[in-house]
């Protein structure tokens, strides 16, 4: 049951390790290039696994100590796990021991693979979003220790890799378009963080989009609720 | 900033991130019926999601500066098509990322 649910759930992940590969050794170097010891990126994969929020902290930890400044940092990046959490509320409600892992280890594109997959009938659904979570965390963890080794050492060109995982959230988004007849909440999503990256700039405008999203849902609850979601 | 003030900032990193993870979690539990509203934006939030993720993605391109957005205009049209066309994840997902380090390696340098 095991073997059957990591056989599935490992192609549905290829794209997240090249794409955590390529910036967590970005990650990496950058945190040895930054003066700290290869043990910093290695433990911070592991425990925060939260790419956004890791590149930050090198930031953090170079400045002076400001502890409420951290934490409000920390929840202002990661706030839009928040609707990770409302979306898979349903889907996690039968999980046994699994699911405080599976919530832990709820990155952008864990949530994005285990939300959208359509999972075998026979294979178990509980291990497959815990083998996906686990591969991604691996992946993760390892891209980002061995650039805190390796360092500037290391000189390829990867140019434009990160590009993957944009291409992945647009095929997600693809899928889900294709799959729902109307689009609504699609267009409420899209138009919401293009106005608000233009009106808030590009440092704080996820905390107005995500308010912008809710609002939006919730003043059309009625036609989108019609429309059949 | 001592290695107690490293430890400290770093832990607060993860006490936050798991906080934002796991309060929907802890609010509404499953052994409690779930709001309707709550319920209803479980629905909707997810399409709105990745709208979301799509745009955050390409956050830091500049339409009015640099290369005005076209090598990551031209990438996703190619994504795109190849999905609709193949409708293989992971080729179209290869193929608008080569696609995309092509451009921005020799036409758009």
């Amino acid at each position: 049951m095991r073997l059957r649910a990591l056989k599935a759930a490992f192609p549905y992940t290829i794209p997240i390790f090249a794409g955590f590969w390529f910036l967590g050794l970005a990650y990496g170097i950058y945190m040895n290039v930054s003066g700290f010891s290869f043990l910093y990126p290695m433990l911070m994969s592991l425990t925060i696994f939260g790419g956004s929020l890791e590149f930050v902290a090198v930031t953090m930890l170079l400045a002076p100590f400001a502890p409420l400044q951290t934490l409000i940092m920390t929840l202002i990046i990661q706030a839009r796990h928040l609707f990770y959490g409302i979306a898979m509320l349903d889907k996690f409600k039968d999980l046994d021991w699994k699911k405080s892992y599976i919530i832990f280890g709820m990155c952008d594109e864990s949530f994005s693979i285990n939300y959208s997959t359509q999972i075998p009938k026979d294979v178990d659904k509980g291990w497959f979003m815990f083998w996906v979570t686990l591969l991604n965390h691996f992946y993760w963890f390892s891209g980002s220790t061995i650039g805190g080794l390796v360092g500037s050492v290391l000189n390829f060109n990867t140019k434009g890799l990160d590009f993957v995982m944009t291409a992945m959230f647009v095929v997600i988004l693809l899928e889900q378009l294709l799959k729902e007849s109307k689009h609504y909440t699609a267009v409420i999503g899209i138009l919401c963080t293009v106005l608000c990256r233009l009106l808030f700039g590009v440092d704080s405008f996820m905390i107005p989009t995500m308010i912008a999203i809710v609002l939006c849902l919730t003043i059309f609850r009625t036609p989108i609720q019609k429309a059949g979601i | 900033m001592t290695i107690t003030e490293q430890i400290i900032t770093i832990v607060l990193c993860i006490l936050g991130t798991m906080a934002t993870r796991f309060l929907p979690f802890l609010v509404f539990r499953s052994n409690k019926p779930t709001p309707a509203y709550i319920e209803y934006l479980g629905k909707a939030l997810p399409a709105a999601i990745f709208g979301m993720l799509v745009v955050y993605c390409l956050k830091n391109v500049s339409l009015t500066g640099g290369t005005h957005g076209l090598p990551e205009l031209i990438a996703i049209g190619a994504t795109i098509f190849l999905h609709l066309y193949k409708r293989q994840m992971l080729l179209s997902i290869a193929g608008g990322t080569v696609c995309y380090m092509l451009l921005v390696q020799f036409l758009f340098v």
